[in-house]
């Protein structure tokens, strides 16, 4: 696959989460939107204005919604539950847990504004855990797609596929890379580069990034493995075992905590199948902060793509 | 006591108030990221209660004896920022830095003690928590032997949340009369007006029948700011809701009532016709839109 590295195409995943709900509205009358008040962030609104008769305002009140999507599910419904990443999961936790988790509701819960995207809003509106909250949960499925495209199609396969899911996404633009056409390997991820010196397996935003610097490792005669792992929960074990095999060593990139998130679910499979030296890129146990996200947020942080390369350079100096 | 002398009249206080909206939209023209709305709606009774209802020392703001102050609507942020800044608890200068990288002024407020400014009690910025933390305050103080006062800022949007509702039961049920509660009730939230998201209404009636010592004023008249509180204060028995009629954006034309202006800052061009709007004070502002293109 060739990236255009210097000018991608940007579009943001929110509206590839929008744009399936108005495509899969079409046909599918089942289909339901609740909004706690934030639906022009998210884009609910399009779906909204688009089916005015299937859009259900519960204010804020992020509680309150998951449990009418669980009811909405009840009554034979197929309810999307959407907010900010925090508000949607943080908040609203034990009404996910019992009412749709435990209770294996057909609910989906789409985030939008999660990680660092939420840039100026600041430390309480980053969302650096809800990866953590909804992988724990026995019967979720979680995704976090890294583009525009990819969020579209995992978007329209969580709505045909029935059971509880958390689809985890943007507010920024970022750059659309992913196929439109390749069908969504749910649970199986996607290597993107090809390399046998190190794997970098990465989530959501960080799948650029890591493009980016296997890029430029490769100039250096470093071939880093990128692997695009969309789908955490169930978590593909087969590449991963694989991917340690093959390469040694695997780098975890996520904008998330490095506890509980990706760098959790990839290492819990390392550890029970094939020790294997592992590091991380992600929020390193620290709250966030107001700041521009891509020139600032992410350099501090250390999770863009300088610090990915820097860490593959690191390990792989002898 | 205080050691900053407090403004007396209620026309010193609206002229205070017309400089913190100054203020909020300098900031933010600056920032060119946050909410307009809320704050130029909220800079009465911000003015009223810092510059002379609260008991408070800017030089010592952990002082003993101070009056506690919770914003439960973090969003609101600038309207404090601008008010600690024009209180003497942060220099007016560092308005320039909202929402920058390694700066003070969060986003939505954090505590000092995080990386916010002295003031800031505790963070917020997720909604429908901040009620709940100042009836704890308000039942500790009393535990204590204690008489400093309780004030709170809710959003009326924000009463969609459960929470606030739940809180409202605890304070009614332990008889919180050393706390205050004030609604911000613009009748705006993000998506639209309040009544077409989730209809709060009937209000007071609510608040009532929750058996709270309920009050109605309007927000911008400075005269029954400072008799609310007054009688709010005194009341015994029940906690009080000062329920302010506010408009989303006030003092600025296009912006007065008109929820859009909830969440997005103005451009250079919006923010010189709201300066002009906004009648020049005696204060002097932090910022000249002349150097705007230096920026
Ligand atoms: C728990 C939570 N849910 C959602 C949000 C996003 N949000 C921020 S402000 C706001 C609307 C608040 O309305 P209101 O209290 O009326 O404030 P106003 O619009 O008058 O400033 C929403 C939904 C949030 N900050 N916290």
């Amino acid at each position: 696959m060739k990236f255009n590295l210097d000018s991608p195409e940007m579009k943001e995943t929110r509206q590839g989460f929008a744009d399936a709900l108005i495509d899969a509205g079409k046909t599918n009358k089942d289909l339901v939107v609740l909004g706690a008040d934030v639906s022009g962030s998210v884009k609910t609104n399009l779906f909204r204005d688009a089916y005015p008769d299937r859009f259900i305002s519960v204010g804020i009140a992020e509680q309150d919604m998951m449990g009418t999507a669980a009811g909405l599910a009840l009554a034979g419904k197929i309810p999307v539950a959407s907010a900010y990443g925090e508000f949607a999961t943080g908040r609203p936790f034990d009404q996910i847990r019992q009412s749709i988790a435990y209770s294996e509701m057909n609910v989906k819960i789409c985030a939008s504004h999660c990680g660092i995207t939420v840039g100026p809003d600041g430390a309480t509106h980053q969302s650096f855990e809800d990866v953590a909250l909804m992988r724990v949960l026995p019967n979720m499925n979680v995704i976090t797609p890294c583009d525009y495209n990819q969020t579209y199609r995992a978007v329209k396969l969580a709505i045909d596929t029935h059971g509880p899911f958390y689809i985890r996404f943007y507010r920024e633009n970022s750059p659309n890379f992913t196929d439109i056409n390749a069908p969504f390997k749910f649970g199986k991820a996607d290597t993107i580069i090809d390399g046998d010196d190190i794997t970098l397996i990465a989530s959501g935003l960080l799948v650029w990034e890591a493009i980016v610097a296997s890029e430029k490792l490769k100039k250096e005669g470093i071939n880093a493995r990128v692997v695009n792992m969309h789908t955490i929960k169930p978590i593909d074990k087969e590449t991963i075992i694989k991917c340690a095999d093959e390469t040694g060593m695997i780098i975890t990139c996520e904008d998330h905590q490095w506890t509980c998130g990706l760098f959790g679910a990839v290492a819990e499979v390392i550890v029970m199948h094939r020790p294997t030296k592992m590091d991380y890129i992600a929020i390193d146990d620290t709250f966030g902060e107001s700041g521009i996200i891509a020139s600032e947020l992410m350099n501090k942080y250390k999770i863009d793509r300088e610090a990915i390369y820097k860490k593959v350079k690191k390990h792989l100096k002898k | 006591m205080s050691k900053n002398p407090n403004l007396k009249t209620a026309e010193e206080l609206s002229e205070m108030a017309r400089q913190i909206r100054r203020d909020i939209i300098n900031m933010l023209v600056i920032a060119q990221t946050g909410h307009s709305g809320g704050p130029l709606g909220m800079a009465d009774i911000f003015t009223a209660l810092y510059f002379n209802k609260m008991k408070l020392d800017s030089s010592n703001p952990e002082m003993n004896d101070r009056d506690y102050f919770f914003l439960s609507i973090g969003h609101i942020a600038p309207v404090w920022y601008a008010t600690l800044a024009r209180r003497g608890y942060i220099p007016v200068e560092e308005l320039r830095t909202l929402r920058r990288i390694n700066g003070r002024l969060q986003g939505h407020p954090a505590p000092a003690k995080t990386h916010g400014v002295p003031g800031v009690e505790i963070a917020s910025g997720s909604l429908g928590q901040g009620l709940s933390i100042a009836v704890g305050m308000a039942i500790g103080l009393r535990m204590n032997g204690k008489d400093n006062y309780v004030f709170c800022i809710n959003g009326d949007g924000e009463l969609q949340e459960g929470q606030i509702w739940e809180a409202i039961m605890t304070a009614a049920h332990h008889k919180t009369d050393n706390l205050t509660m004030i609604v911000d009730r613009n009748q705006c939230q993000i998506d639209n007006r309040t009544e077409l998201v989730q209809e709060l209404e009937p209000l007071k009636e609510k608040f009532h029948a929750f058996n709270w010592h309920t009050y109605e004023i309007d927000g911008h008249n400075m005269k029954e700011i400072l008799h609310a509180i007054d009688e709010a204060k005194a009341y015994k028995g029940k906690p009080t809701v000062i329920i302010a009629n506010t408009l989303m954006g006030k003092g600025v034309s296009f912006m007065e009532d008109n929820y859009k202006w909830h969440g997005i800052p103005p451009n250079i061009e919006q923010a010189s016709i709201a300066l002009k709007e906004l009648a020049v004070t005696k204060y002097g502002d932090f910022f000249d839109l002349e150097e705007y293109a230096e920026l």
